[in-house]
């Protein structure tokens, strides 16, 4: 299976500094990301967004940061299992990269990986996702797509 | 049409080789199950299994033609599985514009 991989990639005109914090810092987080945002920065920290709807009851979800390297590198998981810690196989990771260009320009990089981490066949993969679909919650329609990227 | 359900559908797209069935099959408009098993590397019951599952999900249909049974992708459901994708995509590229204009703003305010 190939391509599981979300990516993406801008060019922004500030410093890496200036990036690095406008993606780590809670209060931040909130305006590009989530409506509120908890978050332990710390390699083994743990988060909370919350996206509020209009017409549905507000979304919770937990992340558990993985990598903090700053201003280089920060990482976390989540879509785990509702009451379960996010590990490799439960979870999606999302990676920022950032590199700078120059003083005054910074490439960030976002890549969001699915369950192709750990040693399963796809039908394995496609079991987990149906049996956890509920436990998922919001996160199901993400996972399958992950999960399914590739075809066509 | 739209039949199955979505757990039939992603479990269904999760197998290479049905994928590869799909990409055939997309690119041929119809095909028998013979026809698609002189281009799999895997054996003509294999293929009939894996149309079956696709079948299940609803994202190929079979139609007589003569003595011939033919399969077709089914459009609109393979749709349905490619927009879930192309959507969380598309949440990340807006996300990293809005990182692009705060980050923007902040240092314009700060120099």
């Amino acid at each position: 299976m190939t391509d599981l991989n979300i990516e993406h990639e801008i060019v922004i005109d500030a410093p890496v500094d200036v990036v690095w914090r406008t993606i780590t810092e809670p209060d931040q987080i909130a305006r590009w990301f989530a409506n509120r945002v908890e978050l332990d920065a710390r390699p083994g920290g743990r988060g909370v967004l919350v996206f509020e709807n209009e017409n549905s009851d507000p979304q919770r979800y937990e992340l558990f940061v993985e990598t903090v390297d700053a201003p280089r590198r920060f990482a976390f998981r989540w879509c785990q299992p509702v009451g379960e810690p996010a590990v490799a196989g439960n979870s999606l990771l999302v990676e920022f990269t950032l590199t700078a260009e120059n003083d005054e320009r910074t490439r960030l990089r976002v890549v969001e990986t699915g369950l192709d981490v750990i040693d399963w066949s796809d039908d394995d993969k496609a079991k987990h996702a149906g049996s956890h679909r509920d436990g998922w919650r919001g996160c199901g329609d993400r996972l399958s797509a992950l999960l399914g990227a590739g075809t066509g | 049409m739209t039949t199955g359900s979505d757990d039939e559908l992603w479990s269904a797209i999760g197998d290479p080789s049905r994928r590869r069935l799909l990409d055939l099959l997309v690119r041929r408009g119809e095909a028998t199950a013979s026809s698609l098993a002189g281009d799999v590397p895997f054996t003509r019951q294999a293929v009939t299994k894996h149309l079956a599952v696709l079948e299940d999900a609803g994202l190929v249909t079979r139609h007589r033609h003569g003595r011939e049974v033919r399969f077709r992708v089914d459009a609109g459901r393979l749709d349905d599985a490619t927009h879930a994708m192309t959507r969380v995509a598309k949440e990340w590229d807006t996300r990293l514009k809005a990182v692009k204009r705060l980050a923007e703003a902040a240092y314009r305010a700060e120099r």
